[in-house]
Parts: structure tokens; sequence; C-alpha cells
């Protein structure tokens, strides 16, 4: 109980941050007409490929002779970043359709 | 404070500086994807970020001890080989299979966060082991690695079923008792987390809550109806954002804190628009699953020899002659890659004086926004796009409503039959119209396995057929109807 005290009084910036991100992360797509769903969910899930960051944070740490680390590390990189690049792009792809028919 | 030292703090500040623009970003990027006209600005904005959020990690990263990360041969290979996939993968896949393309990225992203978890975890157990760190010490680390190694592989597990389904490689499968099944599953997977994050030095036991994850992320999703696909999908789609956090909080990493708890946010806030989209709440859908009473609901099936069908030279006549025709899309037009030639019909239509609209159900397809994004590639103007209640105010002056492979999405049992599993979701009420003209490929129930009444009233005709191929007929045949 206590180390989880402590934790939280140490930690008291990440744990403003998040709890700041829940309310910006529903305001910011509060209001999303239902057409931007699909794009918009599309969009998020790149986002999410931040994750990517740990992934090569933990493969430029490894030892270079921890064998296991280096290729869970090395196949945490290429799926953090298929989510991020292919995220990115599918989502350009979709709403690169909408763009066109803007002009009236 | 000496040379390097400087350099050292300096490079950190400036990795802060990376973070925070990435951040921001971050959210100008989604907040500007919620807007059509800024969309697009808005996601390169975020993949701009995002780039220098990366890059400034792989340069600018020291560890509390000082280091450099190491490793930078294996770093760029893996980010080269996961480019050139994951582009690839973005560019080749066709407009009608994204759901699934965006289901299978996001299990990428929850697989790499129970990578990280594992690699973190067998690291910190190594210290224990040396004595570097006391046990006790540890457990907030733990019990967050313990978080994201959950999260992660459920996700993960979750995400590749509901690409099977949505590709129809994976069938539901339900059976009584699964509920109580899964919540049991679940509760093992959250004891030996728990024990874990008690007693720290079980490290075998990572790899057991790690198999029990992926269990529960199959069992999870396997009984859900793919009518409710999307809305698994959103859901899974945060608990990745969720997971990305864990990491944040790991790393101290702000970016990945911000990231992440954003998308988690987002996406459970888009889920929850999903859900009042089919007037259903998050707990029925998960756990009152549509699929698991299909063999129930399809063995009452009624006497099929009541519907009528329609030749493809009246279906023209029928629709030259209305003042206004409603298309309703929906899958069948997708699996058809039909949006082109529908678009074609509507200019040909409105050449002839016929007024042409759409009405888009918020689930038409396989996820919400599907047939606006089907549409739009097609160069059908916004206009156009009726959402449902305004759709649903015009059928009565419509005269002629055509519906493209939508099934579940038009059927009265969701207001007329308390007993049908998809009671309560609101439909587009398309038998307010004169008429109405169904193509489908055959008399097979939608998705979600049950019959549609619509398809045996008087005023609805069926006009069999792959989408494609009767809209170009339908074209053909209208183009040389006299007006």
């Amino acid at each position: 109980m206590e180390n989880i005290l402590n934790f939280i009084s140490n930690n008291q910036q990440i744990i403003y941050i998040v709890i700041l991100m829940i309310f910006v992360g529903i305001e910011v797509i509060g209001r999303v007409p239902s057409v931007l769903h699909t794009p918009l969910m599309s969009g998020a899930n790149a986002i999410h490929g931040v994750v990517v960051i740990g992934a090569i944070i933990i493969m430029g740490k490894a030892e270079t002779d921890n064998y296991l680390a280096l290729i869970l590390g090395f196949l945490a990189v290429v799926l953090g970043t298929i989510n991020v690049v292919g995220g990115f792009v599918v989502t350009d792809r979709m709403l690169e359709m909408f763009k066109k028919k803007k002009a009236p | 404070m000496g040379e390097i030292e400087e350099a050292l703090f300096m490079q950190s500040n400036i990795l802060t500086l990376c973070y925070l623009i990435a951040s921001v970003t971050f959210i100008l990027g989604l907040k500007m994807l919620s807007n059509p006209a800024s969309a697009r600005k808005g996601n390169l904005l975020a993949a701009f970020g995002m780039s220098i959020a990366i890059l400034g990690t792989i340069f600018l990263y020291t560890s509390e001890t000082g280091e450099q990360l190491g490793n930078y041969p294996w770093i760029f290979g893996g980010l080269l080989i996961g480019g050139i996939v994951g582009t690839l993968a973005a560019k080749k896949v066709k407009m009608t299979a994204m759901p699934e393309m965006v289901s299978l990225f996001n299990g990428m992203g929850g697989a790499c966060a129970a990578l990280i978890s594992i690699v973190e975890f067998n690291h910190l157990s190594k210290e224990i082991a040396e004595g570097a760190v006391s046990a006790n010490a540890v457990q907030p680390t733990v019990l967050i690695i313990v978080l994201g190694l959950i999260i992660g592989s459920v996700s993960f597990a979750g995400s590749m079923i509901a690409w099977g389904k949505l590709n129809g490689k994976v069938k539901d499968l339900s059976f009584t008792g699964q509920n109580i099944l899964n919540l049991l599953v679940l509760a093992i997977t959250l004891a030996a987390g728990a024990y874990l994050v008690y007693d720290p030095t079980q490290h075998l036991l990572v790899y057991i809550i790690l198999g029990l994850a992926l269990v529960y992320g199959v069992f999870f999703v396997m009984p859900i109806g793919g009518a409710d696909m999307p809305v698994v999908i959103s859901l899974l789609n945060s608990f990745t954002g969720v997971a990305a956090a864990c990491g944040g909080f790991l790393y101290n990493n702000k970016v990945m804190l911000t990231g992440g708890i954003l998308v988690g946010a987002a996406g459970t806030l888009l889920t929850i628009l999903m859900c009042k989209a089919m007037n259903r709440s998050l707990q029925n859908v998960l756990i009152g699953s549509f699929g698991g009473h299909k063999s129930a609901a399809g063995a009452s099936g009624k006497d099929q020899s009541a519907y009528k069908e329609i030749s493809l030279a009246d279906a023209a006549m029928v629709m030259s002659y209305a003042n206004k025709v409603m298309i309703v899309p929906g899958y069948g037009l997708a699996v058809a890659q039909a949006q082109h030639v529908c678009h074609e019909l509507e200019k040909i239509l409105e050449e002839k004086g016929v007024e042409v609209k759409y009405a888009i159900h918020p689930v038409a397809g396989r996820m919400p926004g599907h047939m606006n994004v089907l549409l739009a590639e097609a160069d059908v103007s916004y206009e156009k796009l009726m959402e449902m209640e305004d759709a649903n105010d015009e059928f009565k002056t419509c005269d002629v409503v055509l519906i493209l492979g939508a099934n579940d999405v038009v059927n009265p049992a969701a207001k007329n039959d308390p007993a049908s599993p998809i009671y309560g979701m609101p439909i587009l009420e398309v038998e307010q119209a004169k008429t109405v003209i169904v193509n489908k490929r055959s008399m097979k129930p939608g998705y979600a396995g049950i019959e549609n009444d619509l398809f045996f009233q008087p005023k609805t005709s069926m006009l069999f057929g792959d989408a494609k191929k009767v809209l170009q007929d339908l074209c053909a045949e209208v183009k040389n109807s006299p007006s």
C-alpha cells in the first residue's frame, strides 16, 4: 500500500497528464460527423502506434548477447512500425477520396 | 558540469521538445481528423509529429545512467521492414477490405505493447535475481508491465479474430455458458497478474499470463456477431491506446503517454457513439452476443416462396419514371466493388430528371462510415449522402428505394419483433416509400443471420444478382428506356 502511495506522489505529473488527456481525447472527437468515423478510427489507430517508441528503447538498450531481448525487441519494432506507417498511409488513402470532392 | 554531461543534458532537452511537438500534433491531428475539410492535413500532421518522435528517440534518447541507445542496425532494420510491409499492405488493400486492415494494424500495435512488457519483465527479473533491486520496490513497475501485457495481448488476439471474421475466415462460435467461461478466463488472467505483482520473483508466470490473455482475447471476440464487429474493433483500438500508455508509464515517456491515453479516451467515446447508433449498450454488444442466436432465428425460416422478383427492364422503367429514388447501399455493394457503377446509375437517372439520394445507415457495411468512404471514392457528392434520421423523414416522399446488398439495417423486425436479436436497433424505414427494389445475391439472411420480413412485403420486389453486374445492366436499360 505504501508502495502504491509513494508511486502516486512520485508520478503525479504523469497522472495529471493521464487525466487531462482523457478529457482532451473525449472533447476533441466529440463532434465528429459519422461520415468520418472510419478515417478517424484509422487515424487514432495510427497514433497509438506511438508504442513503437517503447520498442525502439528496449531494442536500443538490449545487451548484444541477450538474444531473447534482441529478437523480441526487433519483432516489436517491426510490428509497431507496421502499425504506424500502415495506419497513416491507409488513413491518407481514405481521406484522399474525400478531398477530391470538396470542390463545389 | 563536464562537457559530456552538458551535451547529454542538451540532448535530452531537445528530445523533450521533440516529444512536446509530437504530443501537440497528435491532439491537433485528431481534432482536424474530425472535420472533413481538414482531415487529410490532420492525418499528415500527426504522421509528421510521429516521425519527429521516432527519430528523436533513436538519436537523442539517453537512459538514466546517461547511455545512448545501441543496436542501430537492428532498429533501422526493424523500421525498414515494418515501413515497407506497412506501406505495401496499406497501398494494396482494396477499399472494401479497409476495416479488416485497420483491425490488423491495431493487432500489430497490441502485439508490440505485449512484447515490450515481456522484454521489460525479463530485464527486471534478472535485476531482482542479481539483487540489484528488491522485489518489493519494483511492484508498481510490475503492475504496469502486467497491465500492458494483458491489454496488449487481448487487443492482439481479439483483433486477429475480428480480422478473420471480417474477411470470412473465422466463423462465429458460441455455446451455452460461454459468457461464464469468458469471465472465468478473465478472472484467472487477472488473478495471475495480481499474483505476479505480489511476488515478482515468479518469472515464469509472465508467460502463463501471456497465454491466458491471448486465450481471453480469442474468446472475447469469438461469439460476437459480424454486425457488431465495428464496435469491437473500435474498443480494441482504445485498448491498444491504453497498452501504449502503459509503455509511457514504464519509461516515463510523455509522448507515449499522451498518444496512448488520447486514443484510449477517443476510442472509448467512438465505441459508445457507435453503440448509440445501434441503440444498444456496450454491455449488450459484448455479453448478449448477436451471433449466438443465429441458428435458432434462422431455423424459424419463413415460407420463402412468398417473395416476388422483378425483371431488369421493369426495374429500369420504374426508376426512370420516378421523381425521387433513394439508394440504400450495404455490404453487398462493397463486396461487388459496385460503387463506381452505382454513381454511374445516379448520373444517368439525374439526366432523366430523377432526383437521386443515398440513405446511409451508420453501421452499413462493416464499419461506421464505410459506405461514405466507398461512395466518396466513386465521386458521389456529399450533399447526396443522407444520414439515417434525415433519410427516414424522406422515405415517404420517395417513389423508389433501391437497396443494394443491405439487409439487417432495413429489417423491420428491429422495430416490430421484440423477440428478434436485432430488436431496438434503429433502421432505415424503407417500407414508407412507394416501391422497394432489393438487390441481393440470394435469399440468404444477412450478417446477423435472421430473416427479413421486408423481402416478403407486397411493395417489395427482388432483383437477384451481383450488385455490380445488376447495376451495369440497369444503367444500360435506363439509358435505353424512353423518357
